[in-house]
């Protein structure tokens, strides 16, 4: 299928700093972005994460630190001296250009021939199904036919490694839903590292093999989705990925790397906590709103409360309940048969929790 | 309802916005119909003729200013959108800082600076330029009007420049293009239509200009405007009129094709 192989590369961030007068952007960032990777910056904006993008791609220079394309350093070269290509946020496709002139301008720029450019034009635009679009004006696409055009173009050099900025944020929900298969589908079928900047946790937990967290300049945490929904580090991801209960505990042992911990009702439950960390005296632990259960019954839960507002959404229902001390604590159940709640609001009821889901984090310095 | 406050409802607007045309208007078309008069008088009408163009035609010092004005204009105007050309680029889309403000400033100043100001100001450094150099020709003139032509062809280039999306040239970095290659392949080819209208103003600017030339100008060196304002000290013929209507009709054209140009790259986009 494919003309010729692509050349994966891995990325290595070494103590990168940016400065912007006294703020600063990125602090300290430490991270390895492995070969045919989908790797993942998510945070809030302002976290760093595109300045973390625009070191790599060569817009920003570090202040400090080094960035290293396959060992070598790439932090002093410019941006077309460097292997690696950008799609914009908002795509930047040259609108005096048609498609085929867009997604040639990377192979034309390094001199390569036209036969080869038209080939490879033509593979492209085989690659992200807009084939007999080649002579289009760019601006008589529709958005997600500009997304298509701005990734082709972004691939048609073959770079080692794609740096996308947040580039389905001006997409309605259905086209990005069907974008993130098709990006799924482009890294799969090229092998390419993918380094995927955005602020939307759905969207990179669905997409990504690797996640790196960041807020204020800092990664939080890097692993898995899975690691990262589940195993939260700090109280930050635990807050920023889904949707949270944060319970104040005693820590009470540890045996086996699991921690007991006695929540407010007196009822002692196993929790993990993050690799380097010995929980002891007060903690916070988190569980996931879907990883409880409402009982009738209040002693039959490790918490008792009273149910607030109920929340219909489809799919699932949120019950708000306000434990015995006060604080406030979701359930989400599916909706798995139809008809009203067994539960109404002010009824006194019992949260069980699932075996093994509570995590300890650390509250952030 | 209550209406809200519109300066178009008020009463006799549409009167005064019609006497402002008619203020405006009335005098060209005045000019324009006695350039056609059979008699010697530019009041009064003795029926239609050619032969004030034919006459301004067969006029040689009227040709050989006209062919002078155009010349001067031409190259002048080339000079002049380089220059704003650089300017923009170089005042455009770059981050806020100290200076920058002072430097639109220096290049919109020739539109502040009284006309005459320039003028006696050139008159004077060219006279000692002249002493040095034994130079006289056509040179002060043409380098007089790029310098006041600059900040008329800087305006339009650096709105185009302004309205371009700075991701375009990281996009062609990204891409591998040199900043030479960047400026061929993306800005020049997108700030066309810009330099295109700085060309046109520049020329039109320079084709009109009567003071700065007036002053700089050596004997034998006038331009179409300052033939016209000499001959005025003497008999007044519907030839003026006549010269005055080609001038017209030449800007008429420029401004036209212009138009056309640019709403066909609209029509594009």
């Amino acid at each position: 299928m494919m003309a010729a192989a692509y050349e994966s590369g891995a990325i290595s961030l070494e103590g990168v700093m940016k400065r912007f007068g006294d703020f600063q952007a990125v602090d300290n960032v430490t991270l390895d972005i492995k070969l045919n990777e989908f790797f993942t910056l998510l945070g809030p904006s302002g976290c760093g994460k595109t300045t973390l993008l625009r070191m790599i791609a060569g817009f920003e220079m570090p202040s400090g630190g080094r960035i290293l394309l396959d060992g070598k350093e790439i932090s002093d070269l410019l941006p077309n001296q460097r292997p690696v290509n950008t799609v914009f946020q908002n795509y930047a496709l040259f609108p005096h250009m048609s498609v085929a002139g867009n997604i040639g301008f990377g192979l034309k720029m390094l001199g390569r021939p036209k036969g080869e450019i038209r080939a490879a034009v033509a593979e492209m635009l085989r690659l992200v199904q807009l084939e007999g679009r080649g002579d289009s004006a760019v601006t008589q696409l529709s958005g997600g036919q500009q997304q298509r055009v701005a990734l082709a173009r972004a691939l048609a050099p073959r770079p080692k490694v794609l740096l996308l900025d947040e580039p389905l944020s001006a997409l309605d929900l259905k086209l990005r839903k069907s974008m993130q298969i098709e990006l799924k589908r482009l890294q799969a079928e090229t092998g390419i590292t993918f380094v995927f900047v955005t602020h939307d946790q759905e969207e990179a937990l669905s997409m990504s093999d690797r996640i790196a967290v960041m807020s204020h300049g800092k990664v939080r945490q890097v692993g898995s989705p899975a690691d990262i929904y589940h195993r939260p580090a700090d109280r930050f991801v635990a807050d920023f990925i889904g949707e949270t209960n944060f319970i104040e505990a005693d820590a009470v042992s540890i045996a086996g790397g699991v921690a007991r911990v006695r929540l407010p009702s007196g009822v002692e439950i196993p929790a993990t906590f993050p690799a380097g960390v010995t929980p002891s005296g007060k903690v916070t632990v988190v569980i996931r709103p879907e990883h409880a259960q409402m009982v009738a019954q209040a002693g039959d839960g490790a918490l008792r409360g009273i149910v607030g507002d109920i929340i219909y959404l489809g799919t699932d229902t949120h019950f708000h309940v306000r434990l015995d001390d006060g604080s406030p604590f979701i359930v989400r159940r599916q909706n798995a048969t139809n008809g009203p709640s067994e539960f109404s609001p002010g009824e006194s009821v019992g949260i069980r929790i699932s075996d093994n889901v509570a995590q300890i984090v650390m509250n952030q310095p | 309802m209550a209406r809200t406050f519109s300066v178009r409802r008020q009463s006799g607007f549409a009167t005064v916005a019609m006497l402002c045309f008619f203020l405006l208007y009335l005098p060209i078309a005045a000019l324009v119909v006695y350039a056609f008069n059979a008699g010697t008088s530019i009041a009064i009408w003795e029926g239609f003729s050619l032969r004030w163009f034919v006459s301004a035609w067969n006029n040689q010092q009227v040709v050989e200013a006209s062919w002078r004005s155009l010349r001067i204009a031409a190259i002048a105007a080339v000079l002049a959108t380089a220059c704003a050309t650089l300017a923009a680029l170089a005042t455009t889309h770059t981050a806020p800082y100290r200076g920058l403000t002072a430097k639109y400033a220096f290049i919109n100043m020739p539109l502040l600076v009284p006309e005459i100001v320039t003028a006696v100001a050139l008159l004077v450094f060219f006279s000692r330029v002249k002493l040095w150099t034994g130079y006289s020709g056509l040179g002060y003139l043409i380098l007089a009007h790029s310098a006041f032509c600059v900040p008329f062809a800087y305006l339009p280039i650096r709105a185009r420049l302004e309205s371009m999306d700075a991701s375009l040239g990281r996009a062609a970095a990204d891409l591998y293009a040199t900043p030479l290659q960047i400026f061929r392949h993306v800005t020049l080819p997108l700030l066309w239509p810009g330099v295109f209208a700085g060309l046109m103003l520049a020329f039109i600017i320079s084709l009109d200009d009567v003071v700065i030339t007036e002053f700089v100008k050596s004997s034998g060196q006038d331009t179409l405007p300052t033939y016209m304002l000499g001959q005025l000290r003497r008999a007044i013929t519907p030839e003026m009129n006549a010269i005055s209507t080609v001038f017209l009709l030449l800007s008429l054209s420029l401004v036209t094709v212009f138009f056309c140009l640019s709403r066909n790259r609209k029509k594009e986009s």
